[in-house]
């Protein structure tokens, strides 16, 4: 596992987990000792692969699976002993569309205020349906509304006791552009008010959007944690393809010293580099090919996405832990 | 305490009774008066009086026990087996609220939904027959107690019930017969000697004679051992209830 990030640039932890373990009753150890700071006001995306732990890291710290050693602090009180007031702080949208059939709107998002400890608020209410665009449906039937519409009332109810942190299990699964695109909108807004969220997802391309931070989880172990950006840098590679006018059968002794793969038609070179060096060496290599009178067709550059990073990170730890 | 919790979860129960309100006021008041026309009329007519008491009014105390049982029973079981059914139960698990409070909601909702039916058959039945309350004070203990002792007692079966059939079953294959063996249309004077004690290993007997003593002061048992079981039973139930949520039990895992 790769070290802390120093959390002198952000902000203070909002959530400390130590040593976070947790095995089910049939013997499944769905955590392996979980250690993460989540830090106040930031967006952290966990990226795994289903079955890694994601669900039941958010479910421990809801209160909803009782961890088996370790321990968990939001807003600096344990959420065993201090249950009620670390659950007053969280708010949490489930990744299936959990909701009671015969519920009306308004009814089931007032239901879930009040389970939070409270009073009803008709103001903030409607302002908070407005939010989600369900101000129309205020008085419709749960069951009756569409799997995009469930997914708003059910963010909604995460919201309605206005937490702290927010707790997204893949928010968008089987979630429509236009949707997606709110939620996003929804994210943006709820961190200008200073709301944690932290979001699950196996979709790469939604930590890439929006998220600061980047955990990813796999087989109960958080693999890296780090900024999107950093992780990019650090984890990410750049590629350098250079196109040949014709082609060629095997590498030059001079161009052997370079990190090169010939295509296997011998029109292309492929050179990887890392873009924090300080030599990255292209200028040295592009000498090298004019030195042998290849004529350049083409040139072009590609960035390993948090895909690749995250393909080669599970790839490359699933292989260690099974060695 | 989370007030505000325990409030949410009482009117939440409250308004889904108010949703269903053909099903859950309408049907027992309409079943009590079927069985006053069958048992109270016609063949109440054949029966003079059972211990000094017309037949027809000395069955109103089995009827109102018949309804509170069984719709303590219903209403809280499917109160909080609907939401583990749904998967809405993961809501009340995390939020800021004790199990103790869980209870009160849920429970305190059936009691008072029982409650409530159990009044409707009283002046249901008050026109049908003549009805005399010699101990007003005990039948609301009685009345109340039953309600909230067999809503704790739902309550532990919808907790126990992972599907429909487990949650129908106890109310059908256990409750119904020890309503109908506990000497609710009967005394159990009129069965024979064997019978007779037999039944007293009925719980549903105490419950049933207690209450009827409090209307026309006989008894098949005395009224203190009635008191004695039912307070028994209550605390069994809060007992069970208690060990099932210091262990999460079926709720968390």
């Amino acid at each position: 596992m790769t070290e802390q990030t120093n959390p002198v640039t952000g902000n203070q932890s909002i959530i400390s987990i130590r040593g976070l373990t947790k095995t089910y009753k049939g013997g499944h150890q769905a955590l392996k000792g979980i250690d993460l700071e989540i830090r106040e006001g930031e967006i952290l995306a966990l990226l795994g692969p289903n079955g890694a732990g994601k669900t039941t890291l958010i479910s421990t710290i809801c209160g909803l699976v009782t961890p088996s050693s370790g321990s968990v602090t939001v807003g600096g009180h344990d959420i065993i002993k201090d249950y009620r007031a670390t659950r007053s702080l969280i708010g949490l949208v489930p990744q299936e569309l959990t909701l009671g059939a015969f519920d009306v709107v308004k009814d089931t998002v007032r239901f879930s205020r009040g389970l939070f400890g409270m009073p009803p608020d008709e103001a903030k209410l409607d302002a908070l349906l407005g939010d989600l665009s369900l101000l129309d449906k205020k008085n419709a039937i749960v069951s009756r509304l569409s799997g995009g519409m469930k997914r708003r009332v059910l963010i909604a109810k995460a919201l309605s006791h206005e937490p702290r942190v927010l707790f997204l299990d893949e928010p968008t699964a089987g979630v429509d552009v236009e949707l997606r695109k709110d939620m996003w909108k929804l994210v943006e807004k709820l961190r200008q008010d200073g709301v944690t969220i932290i979001l699950t997802t196996h979709y790469i391309e939604e930590a890439e959007e929006i998220a600061d931070r980047v955990g990813v989880i796999s087989d109960g172990r958080l693999l890296v944690i780090d900024d999107k950006v950093n992780l990019m840098n650090s984890l990410g590679r750049k590629q350098l393809t250079v196109e040949l006018k014709s082609a060629i059968d095997v590498l030059p002794e001079s161009l052997e010293k370079f990190d090169l793969e010939l295509s296997s038609d011998g029109q292309r070179l492929t050179y990887t580099y890392d873009t924090k060096s300080e030599r990255t060496g292209i200028t040295a290599l592009l000498q090298a090919v004019s030195d042998e009178g290849f004529g350049l067709k083409d040139l072009n550059t590609s960035q390993s996405s948090l895909e690749d990073i995250f393909v080669n990170l599970v790839h490359s730890e699933g292989g260690k832990s099974q060695s | 305490m989370n007030v505000q919790a325990i409030k949410a979860i009482y009117f939440n129960e409250m308004a889904r009774t108010r949703k269903t309100l053909m099903q859950s006021i309408a049907s027992p008041v309409i079943s009590t008066v079927l069985y006053f026309v069958v048992f109270g009329s016609a063949i109440g007519s054949r029966i003079q009086s059972v211990e000094g008491v017309d037949y027809g009014s000395f069955i109103v105390p089995g009827l109102v026990m018949l309804s509170l049982l069984t719709q303590s029973i219903s209403n809280a079981s499917f109160g909080i087996f609907f939401p583990k059914f749904t998967g809405t139960v993961y809501e009340i698990m995390s939020a800021p609220i004790s199990f103790f409070e869980v209870l009160i909601g849920y429970v305190g909702a059936a009691a008072s939904k029982s409650l409530i039916i159990g009044t409707i058959i009283l002046i249901t039945a008050s026109f049908f027959v003549d009805l005399y309350i010699a101990h007003p004070v005990w039948m609301v203990v009685f009345l109340l107690m039953t309600c909230i002792a067999f809503s704790l007692f739902g309550f532990i079966i919808g907790l126990w019930a992972d599907n429909f059939e487990k949650l129908q079953l106890i109310p059908l294959l256990v409750i119904t017969p020890l309503v109908f063996l506990g000497g609710s249309f009967y005394s159990v004077s009129m069965l024979p000697e064997f019978w007779q004690k037999v039944t007293l290993l009925n719980p549903v007997l105490y419950l049933v004679s207690g209450f009827r003593w409090s209307f026309f002061e006989v008894s098949d048992v005395s009224v203190t051992l009635s008191l004695f079981m039912i307070s028994g039973f209550l605390v069994a139930c809060l007992i069970v209830v208690w060990l099932m949520f210091k262990t999460g039990y079926k709720l968390k895992q």
